[in-house]
Formats: structure tokens, C-alpha cells, sequence
């Protein structure tokens, strides 16, 4: 049992790792990936929307939208979940963590539309997780999305310190390096 | 067929109802204070977020002036008006400042000035300045594919004359944006009273721009002859109207033979004044005419 949620765990952080294998949630992988304080942030704040929404869906799924033969409701009722849930964040943030609220400016409200908690959700629905595997996949996910977050600014924050070209810098050299990330984390392929 | 529509409808309704409550309260829960000064300060303002301020847009703007880091006429479409209203709200006094408009500084439509090659690339100036100095002849030339169009939040900006990009003087609030999107740098701010412009932005000697371009600056100073109040100089083979000095007489567009200084006033304003001053040039040159008449006079009966 344990021993099925670490391998479910693993997968969802590091093999099929959601920003660098299904390349979901690209838009904050880019954007909120400049310093590393940040990224852990937008790490956090996602792992939190994920693991809450994850649940929440699949309590809706399973006794809400299934029973009653509801099934085509699942993208609309999902959307509606996690964008209620992105308010909330919103709103504690900015009563209680001012700076980091400043530091994702637009990015937070983006969660809302951010594919890979609406991906996670529809995956999980899928594979017909129980509760606990819903929980355990959901930080698993949000654990590879903080992880690939914290490598991409760590690279980025040595990047700004470089000597590049000039035609490469900023966008150009951030899609590189997550395109060498990628091939990077295509090597976890076919582990389990 | 009805049931379904019926239960998604209730489901829907249900889950939205419950996470509505859910966020009321936590709106009440986590209510953060915030000035009341900033909404209303955001209220007046014209929530185009054009930048013209150098802060993100019209939140930051008002945010800034009641946090007291930006002055409160920041805002130039808003203009005089939304000035002294945001200063009423804060209480203080207002520096007014003038407004302004934007100009383009350049008329070379391709009748005038002619392209040097075909540019058949992206259609936007600011790639096609890339290709050479752009598709023009003159390298300082408006390109007319209309960035600067593109840029302007307030309709002030349209395809004039020969197809070259015309400032709508009162549509035009001086917010900047058509100088940051013009790769050539023609558009420049000016007051919106002053009504002369030097529609020329070529540095290049005048030798030159007389072979480019049929309304170029040339240099040839005949403006600065003309001006009855020293307000336009040629600086770097290009003349430039000295607005603080400049009494709208329209002197040098009369004289310009380049024709590149425009006289905004209305037709018959021009004609008068062109008439008075022909009329006292008139004047003078008879005056003169008398004066070496009697000296002439005089000397004849002296040595009589």
C-alpha cells in the first residue's frame, strides 16, 4: 500500500513530471521562474490549489456528477472548483503575505486558467484514484511542479550572471534551458 | 431529454451557490483596508493603462499618487481637469502643467520622397526599419505602416495625407505612446496651442535631402531670416521651432520654399496675416525708398 502511493508519488513528481514531461503549466514555469524565493512561492500556492482541488473534484466526481449520470459537467464544475479555491488564496495572500502577493502580480489570478491543476484533475478522474491516492498524486504533482520551478530559477538566477549573446538573452536562453530540462527529465522514462 | 438539463442546471446552480457563500465569507474573513482615496483617485482616471505615467497602468497610478510617490498630475491624457480633481481629493494644490499633443514630424509620402526599394516583409515599421535605414529614400523617413496607429489607445492617430500617419490634434492627449512605437523616432510632444510645426526630422545635409525628398528641411535659413522674434534656429541641418518664443505668426511656413513648416491655423487667419505682413513690408521698403529719395535730394542741394 505505502509502497503503491510513494510509486504514485514519484511518478506524478518526477517521471511524468507535469511542467517537463506532459508540459502542462508552462505559462508560470516561465513566468514566476526568475528568482528562486518566488518560485517556491508559486510552488507552494500551486501544490495548495492542486492537493484542495484534487480533492474537492474528486468528492464532486464521485458523488456528485457520476451518480446522477453528469459526466459532461466535469470541465465546467472542475473550473468552477479551483477558480473558487484561487480566490481564496488570493484573498489570504493578501491579508497575510503582502510581499509574495506583490511578487506574483498577475500569475496568482493565472493559477485560475493554469492547465496543469485542471490537467491533474481530469488525469486523476481517469485513472479512478481512491481518496487517498487523489491526495497523494495531487502533492505528488504539486511537488514536481515546485521542483521544476526551483531548478528553472536556480539555472535562471546563474543565467542572469553570464555572458551571453545578445540575441539570446532573456526569453530565448529561458526556452532553451527548459527545452535541455525536458530532455533532461525525459530520461526518468519508462522507470516505473 | 428535460431531466438532465434540469439536474446540471440544479448541480451547477448548488455548487456555485455553496462556493459563493464559502467566498463571501472569506472575503469578510481575510477584508483587507485599503485607502478609499485609491478608488477614487482610479475613478477619475481614463483606465486606458497607457503608461504614459511610467508606472504598470491606472491602478499603479493611483496607488502611487495617494502613497505620495508619483505627483498627482501624472496622468497626461486626463489632462488639467482630472489634475486638480485627484488634487482635491488629496487635498493639495496642483502644479497644472500644459498640455500637450503629439506630432509627426515628417510629411514624406511616397509622392514626395519615394521608396529606395520595395519592402515586401512583416507589415509594421518597426521590422521594416530593420531592412537598411526602411523602404524610404530619406533615412529619416516615415515608413506608413502605421505602428504608431497601432499604438495609440485614444483614436488620435490616422492615415493622412499621401497615406502618412496624421496626429488628430482633439483626440490627442500627449500620452507618448506613438514616440515609444515609432522605430524612425518622428513623433515628438509639443504644446497643443502651438500651431507651427517644422514637419521635417531629416539631420541630413541639405544637399541631400534636396535630392530625397520635395518637403525636407534643406537648412537654407530662409526661416530664420523670416521669423520677427528669433524663434527658429537651424540646429544640425534642421530647423527647429523654439515654442516658448514662437508667436504662431507663420512668418517661416510663408517663406519655407521646402514647404515643410505647417501652419495649423485656419485658411483665411493665414491669408490675413500674410497680407499685413506684406502690406508692412510694403510700408517699410516705401519709407526706405523716401529716406534715399531726401538724402539724394539733400546731397543735390548741397552742391547746388
Amino acid at each position: 500500500m505505502i509502497r503503491d502511493l510513494f510509486i504514485l508519488f514519484f511518478g506524478a513528481a518526477v517521471v511524468n513530471n507535469f511542467v517537463l514531461y506532459r508540459f502542462l503549466g508552462i505559462c508560470p514555469f516561465l513566468g514566476v521562474s526568475k528568482k528562486t524565493e518566488s518560485a517556491a512561492g508559486m510552488g507552494a500556492a500551486v501544490t495548495f490549489v492542486m492537493t484542495l482541488a484534487n480533492l474537492a473534484t474528486w468528492l464532486v466526481y464521485n458523488y456528485v456528477l457520476e451518480p446522477n449520470g453528469l459526466l459532461f459537467l466535469q470541465i465546467v464544475s472542475y473550473i468552477l472548483i479551483i477558480a473558487t479555491l484561487v480566490q481564496l488564496i488570493e484573498m489570504y495572500m493578501k491579508k497575510y503575505q503582502q510581499v509574495l502577493f506583490k511578487a506574483f502580480g498577475i500569475y496568482l489570478p493565472l493559477i485560475t486558467t493554469n492547465c496543469a491543476i485542471l490537467g491533474l484533475t481530469l488525469i486523476n478522474t481517469i485513472d479512478g484514484n481512491d481518496l487517498i491516492s487523489t491526495v497523494v498524486f495531487a502533492l505528488g504533482g504539486g511537488a514536481g511542479f515546485t521542483l521544476a520551478l526551483l531548478i528553472m530559477s536556480g539555472i535562471r538566477e546563474r543565467l542572469e550572471l553570464a555572458d551571453l549573446p545578445k540575441p539570446l538573452e532573456g526569453a530565448p536562453i529561458a526556452l532553451i534551458t527548459a527545452g535541455i530540462l525536458a530532455m533532461a527529465f525525459g530520461g526518468f522514462g519508462g522507470m516505473l | 431529454m428535460v431531466e438532465p438539463v434540469v439536474a446540471a442546471i440544479a448541480v451547477m446552480g448548488a455548487l456555485g451557490f455553496i462556493f459563493g457563500i464559502g467566498l463571501s465569507f472569506a472575503s469578510k474573513a481575510f477584508h483587507v483596508e485599503t485607502d478609499p482615496r485609491v478608488d477614487q483617485v482610479r475613478e477619475l482616471l481614463a483606465g486606458a493603462n497607457c503608461g504614459a505615467c511610467g508606472l504598470a497602468g491606472c491602478d499603479a497610478f493611483s496607488e502611487a499618487v495617494v502613497a505620495g510617490s508619483t505627483a498627482a498630475n501624472g496622468c497626461t491624457p486626463g489632462g488639467t481637469d482630472v489634475a486638480e480633481k485627484i488634487g482635491e481629493i488629496m487635498g493639495a494644490e496642483v502644479e497644472v502643467t500644459e498640455p500637450q499633443i503629439a506630432v509627426n514630424r515628417c510629411r514624406g509620402a511616397e509622392s514626395v520622397c519615394g521608396l529606395h526599394c520595395v519592402y515586401e516583409g512583416i507589415e509594421c515599421c518597426s521590422a521594416a526599419a530593420l531592412v537598411g535605414t526602411g523602404p524610404k529614400k530619406c533615412s529619416y523617413g516615415c515608413i506608413a505602416l502605421g505602428d504608431c496607429v497601432e499604438a495609440c489607445k485614444f483614436d488620435a492617430l490616422t492615415f493622412g495625407e499621401g497615406g502618412i500617419p496624421h496626429v488628430i490634434t482633439e483626440n490627442c492627449v500627449g500620452c507618448g505612446a506613438c514616440i515609444k512605437a515609432c522605430p524612425k523616432g518622428l513623433f515628438e510632444l509639443v504644446p497643443k496651442n502651438a500651431l507651427v510645426h517644422v514637419l521635417c526630422s531629416s539631420h541630413d545635409p541639405g544637399k541631400v535631402v534636396g535630392k530625397l525628398c520635395k518637403v525636407g528641411c534643406i537648412a537654407c535659413r530662409i526661416c530664420e531670416r523670416a521669423c520677427p522674434v528669433d524663434a527658429i534656429h537651424v540646429v544640425d541641418e534642421l530647423a527647429v521651432i523654439d515654442y516658448e518664443k514662437c508667436t504662431e505668426c507663420g512668418a517661416c511656413a510663408e517663406k519655407c520654399p521646402k514647404k515643410c513648416i505647417e501652419d495649423r491655423r485656419p485658411a483665411d487667419e493665414i491669408e490675413a496675416s500674410s497680407k499685413e505682413r506684406a502690406e508692412k513690408a510694403a510700408k517699410e521698403k516705401a519709407a526706405k525708398l523716401a529716406e534715399v529719395k531726401k538724402k539724394m535730394a539733400e546731397k543735390k542741394a548741397a552742391k547746388e
